[in-house]
């Protein structure tokens, strides 16, 4: 386990979309590290491989992604108990109502579209980090230690 | 406009509730109401005092419960009559008003009630700062996050 905490997980398959949210969240210099990931399934390797990982303050969760999708990794980290108290927020352009349901149903902690202008977008992401970094609080309990990490 | 918890008698007004505030403290409460005053964003608030006006709102004895347009309750944990755990507990456990978005807030530092609240689903929890001010501020943001960026699926 490396020392450095991780404070945020980005999983978001645009590079453009993923380079801006992690360029706002570096502002001010309140973030140790981000971990960016690139589709579902190395969001799951993240969380659930052998070497997972300490919690975030909080996972961005794009829904459109390739190999496994948002859905599908909001469902595991929801029902799992090593995952389901970090706070999950999907943040993607699917404005569609069955997304929003779905998202809600499987126990999303925030759901935001992502606006289409690069301005708006911009405050968007800066809203969400003033939020989850600095006015919400974490889950501080012990997570049940994964069988893969016994030694 | 805020309506207070007489308004509870007629049936049509719990079906346009936006914000819910549980609060027992009657300063906190005035505070929370002022900012979202100031805000603009006291369109439709209701305040309830303790868990049992809580619970008879969220699941009145006759009647639909309320849920179509409300975007977030404010949920403090030490009430009066019924705690905060316990409201949170029964809102998540409800198929009809788990969706709502709830955020604890309250002055409770306590590790236990943090980690019980994620444990039972709770959306966001918030510690009330001390300080007048930081506490106006952190309300407002609140407000503005689930009022304006948060979405909500049509019911």
């Amino acid at each position: 386990m490396s020392d450095e905490k991780v404070d945020i997980v980005i999983v978001e398959d645009d590079p453009s979309d993923a380079e801006l949210i992690a360029r706002v969240f570096r502002k001010h210099n309140m973030v140790n590290k981000i971990v960016l990931l690139k589709d579902g399934a190395e969001a799951l390797d993240f969380f659930f491989g052998s070497n997972a990982n300490d919690q975030p303050k909080v996972v961005l969760l794009d829904l459109k992604l390739p190999k496994v999708n948002g859905i599908e990794v909001l469902q595991r980290l929801k029902s799992d108990e090593r995952t389901k108290n970090v706070p999950v927020v999907v943040l993607t352009s699917s404005a569609e109502n069955q997304d929003i349901k779905d998202a809600y149903k499987y126990g999303v902690n925030s759901y935001v579209t992502k606006p289409i202008r690069f301005e708006e977008f911009a405050n968007a992401v800066s809203e969400l980090r003033m939020y989850w970094l600095l006015l919400n609080k974490p889950f501080e309990g012990q997570t049940p230690v994964p069988t893969a990490r016994r030694s | 406009m805020m309506t207070d918890r007489h308004v509870l008698n007629e049936e049509t007004v719990g079906s346009k509730v936006e914000i819910v505030i549980v609060e027992d403290n009657p300063n906190d409460a005035e505070l929370i109401l002022r900012v979202f005053r100031k805000h603009n964003m006291a369109n439709q608030v209701i305040l309830l005092r303790d868990g049992a006006e809580a619970l008879d709102f969220f699941f009145p004895p006759d009647g639909p419960a309320p849920g179509a347009t409300l975007k977030i309750i404010l949920l403090d944990l030490k009430l009066p009559k019924v705690d905060g755990i316990e409201i949170l507990r029964r809102i998540k456990a409800n198929e009809r008003t788990r969706s709502i978005p709830v955020v604890v807030l309250t002055s409770s530092t306590e590790e236990r009630d943090l980690n019980d609240a994620y444990k039972l689903g709770v959306n966001s929890y918030v510690a009330k700062p001390i300080k007048f001010d930081e506490f106006a501020k952190a309300v407002a943001d609140l407000g503005l996050y689930w009022l304006v960026l948060n979405k909500l699926p049509a019911r």
